[in-house]
């Protein structure tokens, strides 16, 4: 079980970096891919298998789509690349070294959670789950789907605009 | 909870097993035909095969944005989708109440897929 732990993490750290270094865009979404994948590993190693399945489904699934139908709609020829200054390239590395400074400083102090029911292992499971949401969380739930009318309409609005144009 | 009723991770080892033999198995395939399979490169050899057609133009060229709407109408209906398996799971337990706040939210639902429909959104063309 350790070892699994400490395979997958390596997985996703080594994946998640081959993200950001690779060359070309597409290898870039594989390898988020395989990143996502290790991820719903370690949800299945903390048995939390609806959120692993949900995971598989959602990112790899559909959220790798989008990703893959942006990189297609940008324009891709290597000779209408921006060439980054070495200006640029001196503010990214300072503004993302801040920003691994804060993270390390939130987390540096942060304590051990502690399980609430410990002995509970089932509550990641699809039944659980289930229970407590349409129970204790069922307005949530319900208004969730006003969540879902209003992306919809913002897709459809942004979408068409386009289209009516032409 | 005897141990019957009990999900561990452990359940997941032939999952595992099985992806791993996937994974090789393409693996070793796609090795295999590179080390096994004579390499000959010309210039018809390396040529895009378009069903006979002589290719033209640049494959990279940006499409149109219907499909990447088409996409995400998708993602949120696939999200959907994602909150029925634990109201199915449980289908007996939660009984007609939940039946009905199910109804509620896809009745919810549906109402915004019938504003996609009537918006046009999934037309093709325009004309």
């Amino acid at each position: 079980m350790t070892f699994l732990f400490y395979l997958l993490a390596a997985v996703a750290i080594l994946s998640a970096l081959m993200v950001v270094f690779s060359r070309s865009p597409i290898n870039s979404v594989i390898f988020l891919i395989i990143c996502f994948l290790s991820i719903a590993g370690h949800y299945i190693l903390l048995n939390a298998q609806f959120l692993a399945v949900v995971h598989i489904i959602v990112y790899t699934g559909a959220i790798m789509v989008l990703f893959l139908f942006v990189i297609m709609l940008l324009n891709l020829n290597t000779s209408n690349e921006p060439h980054k200054s070495q200006l640029t390239r001196i503010t990214a590395v300072i503004t993302g070294g801040l920003l691994l400074l804060v993270l390390i400083a939130a987390t540096k102090d942060a304590v051990l959670i502690q399980a609430k029911n410990p002995a509970d292992y089932n509550i990641g499971l699809v039944k659980q789950i289930g229970q407590t949401l349409f129970k204790q969380f069922l307005l949530p739930f319900e208004i969730s789907s006003v969540l879902f009318i209003s992306a919809m309409v913002g897709a459809v609005m942004l979408g068409k605009k386009d289209s009516k144009k032409n | 909870m005897d141990s019957q009723n009990k999900f561990m991770p452990q359940d997941y080892i032939p999952i595992m097993i099985q992806s791993f033999i996937v994974l090789g198995f393409v693996l070793t395939t796609m090795i295999m035909t590179h080390l096994l399979g004579p390499l000959r490169k010309s210039k018809a050899k390396l040529e895009n095969f378009e069903c006979g057609i002589e290719g033209m133009g640049n494959a990279r060229s940006p499409f149109s944005v219907k499909y990447f709407l088409i996409a995400i109408l998708f993602v949120l209906f696939d999200v959907e989708v994602i909150f029925m398996y634990p109201w199915a799971v449980n289908f007996r337990d939660l009984g007609a109440n939940g039946f009905l706040d199910m109804l509620l939210f896809l009745g919810l639902l549906l109402l915004g897929f019938i504003y996609i429909v009537f918006k046009g959104a999934l037309k093709w063309d325009n004309s």
